[in-house]
């Protein structure tokens, strides 16, 4: 979508989101919703289907309102105002074109209703038609247009009005997995080209990763956690973001110890199921006794047949199992490992197909193996009630 | 390889001819001849009482150019514009309300009950609101809104009012279907867009719904213009249309080739409605998703079965 020397450069807003709540009868779509999202941002807000961002995101635009609390565009409260008099546009899920206009009529809309003339309309309408690319499909009916196009022309028709924030309602979601990756990297091109807030909303946990410059983790109504792609994968707050973002090996059990080690803390947990205890790193001391739930991502396991060698001074946790279960992906493998130690709980590891490590010989269905990893690869997680 | 599947095509094919006979020949039967005796007679001359001698003649047309004629004919059209008008009016915001509606089925229930009740007792039923000893006459009087009864019946607005009534069904129901199918996060679209309520619905609704528009037109402005009951039951002397006159012609003055070129008048009008109609469902063919294009063949279907069931009743 990038096009040299053709650049629409716009002014972002600050959207604050303060205290919303809403609930439709019984059911509280959003709880306490409040959330700051800086100017010039690609914002995401990611969760499950239910979870109250797409309603987050209609009550931005103006097509519903919160029972209570404020929105705010650089400090201006904009729920007294109608949709189109707000400086948002959207684009939808199902895109929503007008079928019964062609590309051009449809991005031209906006600026029609303005009264402007026709030369300065004519003019703007081929400018953002050559900023998405559609030049050769200007005098089409969306019917005619395959998804990723119909997907440019909403895009394209919502920059038009030089909103100061831009909604997107899962705009990928209708497009296979192939088409959705091209789609993703131009919309971050696309977002640094005209410098305005977006605000990204998706179900998808690999979508939000890859463009947001911060994502706020939604689950029944409220926002468990606001932080950049890093933070949300590598210290995920509480119990559903550690789960519900990527996959994840999550024990729960009781704090033993917790000593100063550099700049960390190295704590040791007492898991029941695992049978033992294993020691992982926070940035606080955590009070012993606590209850708290230790989690290690799948890649981060080093999984071997023989083995390893022992490495002094590093806390290094190690257990065996068999191979339960081995899922050949392609570009990497998984084994469900079942331990032998305490409830026998399996253990996910992805391993890379590298062949730079002496890893030892193949790894089969039934396998004896030993897996290992640093205490500061696992992580602790505090809220286990969200 | 190649004859044995042939043989098997051809019987298919003989099968599809031998199942459509049946209908072909109903059709041909109780439709096309009967049409085509209408068209025949209007070009012969009357007989002298009633039926028609073997001779051709233009005089029936010419008779329908007579003043007294042209003033009926003027006049069934204007009652008819004015009564599609208010269906249209009415239908419009109904169809939207009920496609919005939680309460669909209801709806749709309450609309279809007037049907269960035989046309012609609810239009006593209307005689019996309007007249001067009426219903409605006498509770204004009881209010002490008025002190003589109003004359609200056999005139032409009884006659608009009751046809209005009649007809909004055949109004709201094609209207329903097609604005339940509208995809309403256009309207979202449109406002976002920074499109006002209004705008949104004239630039946005009102286009993509024409087909149900056109439809619903066509239902109410066809059969009211053929209509002839309502101006006979609730109409005075000045609100003769065209049907009553093609009755008239048959039963009392005989003259039946002009009784059928009034015919012909109605069926040339009703052709016009039927094939702007195809068109206008082709253009969306054409221009739509394929999800309107089955909701457009569904349209074509209930058309067919509403032109069915009016035919019975019209010839």
């Amino acid at each position: 979508m990038t096009q040299e020397g053709n650049r629409p450069k716009l002014n972002g807003v600050e959207v604050t989101i303060k205290n919303v709540s809403r609930t439709y009868g019984d059911f509280k779509a959003l709880d306490n919703v409040s959330i700051q999202i800086h100017k010039g941002e690609f914002f995401s807000l990611l969760g499950p289907s239910g979870c109250g961002k797409t309603t987050l995101l209609r009550i931005i635009a103006g097509f519903d309102s919160p029972d209570t609390g404020d929105v705010l565009f650089d400090g201006k409260d904009v729920l007294p105002l109608p949709p189109d008099k707000r400086q948002s546009n959207t684009v939808f899920q199902t895109y929503a074109l007008f079928p019964h206009l062609t590309v051009y009529d449809n991005i031209a809309f906006p600026l029609r209703l303005k009264k402007l003339d026709k030369a300065t309309i004519d003019k703007k309408v081929r400018e953002y038609i050559h900023l998405v690319q559609l030049d050769q499909h200007i005098d089409k009916k969306p019917s005619m247009l395959s998804g990723g196009q119909k997907q440019r022309v909403a895009i394209a028709r919502a920059l038009i009005n030089e909103p100061k924030v831009l909604l997107l309602d899962e705009p990928l979601s209708a497009l296979d997995a192939k088409l959705r990756q091209s789609l993703l990297i131009d919309l971050d091109n696309l977002h640094e080209q005209v410098g305005i807030t977006f605000i990204y909303v998706t179900h998808d946990q690999s979508e939000a990763l890859s463009v947001s410059d911060r994502i706020a983790v939604m689950n029944q109504g409220q926002v468990l956690q606001i932080g950049n792609p890093y933070e949300i994968y590598e210290a995920p707050a509480t119990r559903f973001v550690s789960k519900f973002i990527g996959e994840t090996n999550y024990f729960e059990g009781t704090i033993v110890s917790c000593e100063k080690q550099g700049d960390e803390y190295l704590c040791m947990v007492d898991i029941p199921e695992l049978g033992q205890q294993v020691s992982v790193t926070d940035y606080d001391p955590q009070p012993v006794g606590a209850h708290e739930a230790f989690t290690i991502r799948p890649e981060k396991i080093r999984i071997t047949s023989e083995a390893p060698a022992v490495h002094p001074g590093q806390s290094v946790n190690s257990f065996q199992g068999y191979v339960d279960e081995p899922v050949y992906s392609g570009f990497q493998s998984k084994f469900f490992v079942r331990l032998d130690a305490g409830e026998h709980p399996i253990f996910k590891i992805f391993k890379q197909h590298t062949t730079f490590l002496d890893d030892g010989p193949e790894i089969e269905w039934k396998d004896h193996v030993y897996i290992n990893w640093t205490a500061t690869d696992g992580y602790l997680i505090k809220d286990l009630k969200r | 390889m190649n004859r044995p599947l042939r043989k098997n095509q051809f019987q298919e094919e003989l099968k599809g001819t031998a199942y459509a006979w049946p209908m072909g020949l109903w059709f041909t039967l109780f439709f096309t001849v009967p049409l085509g005796i209408i068209i025949l007679y209007s070009f012969l001359k009357r007989g002298l009482y009633g039926g028609v001698e073997w001779k051709f003649s233009l005089t029936a047309y010419r008779q329908m150019f007579n003043p007294s004629f042209a003033k009926v004919l003027l006049r069934t059209l204007w009652i008819t514009i004015v009564a599609t008008f208010f269906c249209m009016a009415l239908a419009l915001p109904t169809g939207y309300a009920m496609a919005k509606s939680k309460h669909q089925t209801l709806l749709l229930f309450l609309i279809i009950i007037p049907f269960w009740t035989n046309s012609l007792i609810r239009i006593y039923a209307w005689i019996s609101l309007l007249s001067t000893e009426g219903f409605l006459n006498n509770i204004l009087i009881k209010l002490h809104l008025i002190s003589q009864p109003l004359h609200m019946i056999y005139n032409n607005g009884s006659v608009i009012l009751v046809l209005i009534y009649m007809y909004l069904p055949f109004a709201i129901l094609p209207l329903f279907t097609t604005i339940d199918k509208f995809d309403f996060s256009l309207i979202d679209a449109a406002r976002d867009l920074g499109a006002s309520k209004p705008q949104s619905m004239f630039l946005v609704l009102l286009p993509n719904i024409k087909s149900g528009i056109t439809t619903s037109l066509i239902f109410t402005f066809i059969p009211i213009f053929g209509e002839y009951t309502v101006p006979l039951l609730v109409g005075g002397k000045e609100s003769t249309m065209i049907g009553n006159i093609i009755v008239d012609q048959v039963s009392k003055t005989r003259n039946w080739p002009l009784a059928s070129a009034f015919s012909m008048v109605l069926t040339i009008l009703s052709l016009i409605g039927v094939f702007w109609m195809l068109t206008t469902g082709a253009r969306e063919q054409v221009s739509q998703s394929k999800k309107v294009v089955t909701s457009q063949t569904e349209l074509e279907d209930s058309v067919a079965e509403h032109h069915k069931t009016h035919q019975g009743g019209a010839s």
